[in-house]
């Protein structure tokens, strides 16, 4: 537990990033996320834990928006990414989803090679003006991901024959390849092995640097070395949300404790 | 333990040897021998029959493809032929096919005279008889064609008539001579001496594939070419119509269309329609098409426009699973990086659900190339000895088809015409077999992993 003294201590500079105000979620009859409000700060790993069905899920697909695509989701409250409010009518989704990228649970590399995988962002949103800045975007990106030195020399090989943690950062770098602000990870290394976990929660703790990070685990080893805030959720109520090592060393709350414990969950 | 062993409703197994098989067990592998073999059983029935309707069908269709031809040198007499001597068309088409069948008839005989076969009573008119009714008026457009051919002395290679063809395929014998009043055993003899001879050869039949319908008199010039053609036109316009609307509206419903009681409604009757029966359309296809809207019967048309209502709902149903069997993670991950939803399904869903909506079209083309019962209704079974012209005209003349041109000869009285039928079953089923073939190889080609 002594990595979480590491973390939660360098976000003296933060400015919010996207502040939700009492955001609720309808999924049908079923009442899944009751009244949150949060700020998720610029430049900093925010996890969001919680046992399943708790809402951290549904709360981070609200954030850009890809709640969207399920017909029967309701959504209301305030969510502002800085100060704009994302689900104002004149807000459109693809345009927003540019800006707050995602990274699923399941590495989803599109059937394509490894360098239209990361181009394929930059190219439909009209980043680059010719290959040779294209190349560039493609490059960068893979770097930042980390994956740049184990696929230079293939970049034409199918990004679906990569190994499952290879795909994980690949999608990363196509994440990271439209320039977004935020980044969305829902549970980025729960289909991973120990090995692939370090090297994808190494780079996550780079790309704080670059952006701000929103990501949803199970693990809370996981949320203790990666993140500065810890956002814990229960039965879609936001329960505690503060610094990691406060959730973690000194929880407020009983069913924080609980949870942390493994008691509940 | 105890007290589990104790527990009410528990037994103790009895002890025994896995070694040998209790008569529970020996009562369970029975039931599954049996069942195993009953699926035997019935793949077993179900090869034979395809083997027994193949084996007949190439029996009887074969045939088809030989077609008994005589040849001999006959001398293009123009006293005969162009009374007038000015090699005018107008004035030489006044000759009719008798005169030209007389021509035949007459170099027929001089060659067997030259060759010293003896008629042994067969008149010189039955031996005239020995050539097709149809040669006559292909000499007489071969020789309008190309009036200098008046005088020559050419290697004429007729059709023999039908009933001399099954003669040297065996389907007419001596004995059915005798009740048949088309041909006389003497005339068969004569056959015979004429094969021997080298006169009279069977040879492979490409008008099959070219010539249009005959008449009853001459099923030896019967051939597919305008049903082919009638095919091959309909087929070209439903794969047009059909294929963009099929694939929009799939992906219309699959991916845009909110899910409510009026899609549901769609969705349901677009099932109902691929499960209604052809005939129904055939008598739609009458009613609005010919009757309604005035199109011309018999023509390929309107023949495509009702297999086309017929294949839609089948390529609608097949596109409509290829997408759906698109994994979500795909979409996810297009919408995730900011694509639009037209963008995600044009540059992610179709191309991964291609191999699926292309195999889906091309059975639902093979399918309506064997379409048969709607196209009776629309004229189509109609006798058409004349090739539709090239498109687009073509495709509002009147035309046959594959399926249709196999139920008009097998309603005909003359067996050579049954034969003919069983070999346009063939050429049908060939082209099926290349359909499917190229379904499974584009299926192969195109199936890509994730």
């Amino acid at each position: 537990m002594n990595d979480m003294t590491r973390t939660g201590l360098e976000t003296e500079t933060a400015t919010a990033k996207i502040s939700a105000r009492g955001v609720q979620v309808h999924y049908g009859q079923n009442h899944a996320l009751k009244n949150v409000s949060v700020e998720i700060l610029d430049r900093a790993v925010t996890a969001f834990i919680g046992p399943s069905g708790c809402g951290k899920s549904t709360f981070l697909r609200c954030l850009n928006r890809m709640n969207d695509t399920v017909a029967s989701a309701r959504v209301s409250g305030q969510i502002l990414l800085e100060g704009e409010d994302i689900y104002d009518p004149r807000v459109d989704p693809v345009q927003l989803r540019a800006r707050v990228g995602m990274v699923f649970q399941k590495p989803n590399p599109f059937p394509k090679s490894i360098y239209d995988n990361v181009a394929y962002g930059p190219k439909i949103h009209g980043l680059t003006r010719n290959k040779a800045e294209l190349d560039a975007i493609v490059e960068a990106s893979l770097r930042k991901a980390a994956l740049w030195g184990e696929v230079k020399d293939r970049l034409d090989a199918p990004g679906t024959g990569l190994s499952g943690g290879q795909q994980q950062r690949l999608c990363i770098a196509r994440a990271i390849a439209t320039g977004p602000e935020v980044l969305l990870m829902d549970e980025p290394c729960s289909a991973l092995d120990p090995i692939a976990t370090a090297q994808v929660e190494e780079l996550i703790d780079e790309l704080r640097a670059s952006f701000s990070v929103v990501i949803v685990t199970h693990s809370m080893q996981q949320a203790a070395r990666v993140s500065q805030k810890t956002a814990f959720f229960h039965l879609g109520h936001l329960v505690e949300y503060g610094d990691t090592g406060d959730i973690f060393t000194n929880p407020k709350d009983p069913r924080t404790e609980a949870y942390i414990t493994g008691r509940i969950g | 333990m105890t007290d589990l062993s104790a527990a009410p409703g528990f037994t103790a197994r009895p002890k025994s040897s896995i070694l040998t098989a209790s008569a529970e067990m020996k009562r369970r592998n029975a039931a599954e021998a049996r069942f195993k073999a009953y699926g035997m059983i019935a793949v077993a029935i179900a090869l034979a029959t395809l083997a027994i309707m193949l084996f007949t069908i190439l029996r009887d269709g074969v045939s088809a493809f030989h077609q008994a031809r005589l040849t001999f040198p006959m001398e293009l007499s123009a006293e005969v032929l162009d009374p007038k001597g000015n090699r005018n068309r107008e004035e030489m088409s006044k000759v009719t096919t008798v005169g030209y069948q007389k021509v035949l008839s007459k170099a027929l005989l001089a060659e067997l005279d030259r060759q010293g076969i003896a008629q042994e009573g067969v008149s010189d008119k039955e031996i005239g008889e020995l050539i097709s009714k149809d040669a006559a008026g292909e000499l007489r457009a071969r020789v309008l064609a190309d009036p200098a051919l008046l005088g020559t002395t050419i290697t004429a290679n007729v059709l023999a008539t039908g009933r001399i063809d099954g003669f040297l395929k065996g389907r007419v014998t001596l004995e059915t001579a005798e009740r048949d009043s088309n041909i006389s055993p003497d005339q068969l003899r004569l056959a015979e001496k004429l094969r021997d001879a080298g006169l009279l050869r069977s040879s492979w039949n490409w008008d099959f594939f070219t010539n249009a319908d005959a008449s009853d008199q001459r099923p030896e010039a019967a051939g597919l070419g305008v049903a082919l053609l009638g095919s091959a036109y309909m087929m070209l316009l439903v794969l047009v119509m059909c294929v963009p609307v099929g694939v929009a509206a799939s992906i219309y419903l699959e991916e845009f269309a909110p899910k409510n009681r009026w899609t549901d409604a769609i969705e349901v009757n677009i099932s109902n329609l691929a499960a209604v029966p052809s005939i129904v359309f055939g008598i739609l296809g009458l009613a609005i098409f010919i009757n309604f809207a005035g199109l011309p019967q018999s023509s390929s048309l309107v023949g495509a426009l009702v297999i086309s209502l017929m294949t839609l709902p089948t390529i609608i149903i097949a596109t409509r699973a290829s997408i759906r069997a698109v994994p979500p993670s795909i979409r996810d991950a297009a919408l995730g990086v900011g694509a639009s939803k037209m963008q995600t399904v044009f540059h992610h869903v179709l191309p991964l659900a291609m191999p699926g909506i292309l195999t889906g079209t091309i059975l639902g083309l093979a399918s309506a190339l064997g379409e048969t019962a709607p196209l009776l209704l629309i004229g189509m079974v109609a006798f058409v000895d004349n090739y539709p012209s090239a498109p687009p005209e073509g495709f509002l003349d009147p035309a046959t088809a594959l399926p249709v041109q196999v139920y008009s000869w097998a309603s005909r009285a003359d067996p050579a015409f049954i034969e003919r039928s069983n070999g346009a079953i063939i050429v049908l089923l060939v082209f099926l077999v290349i359909m499917n073939v190229g379904a499974i190889l584009l299926r192969r080609r195109f199936e890509r992993r994730w």
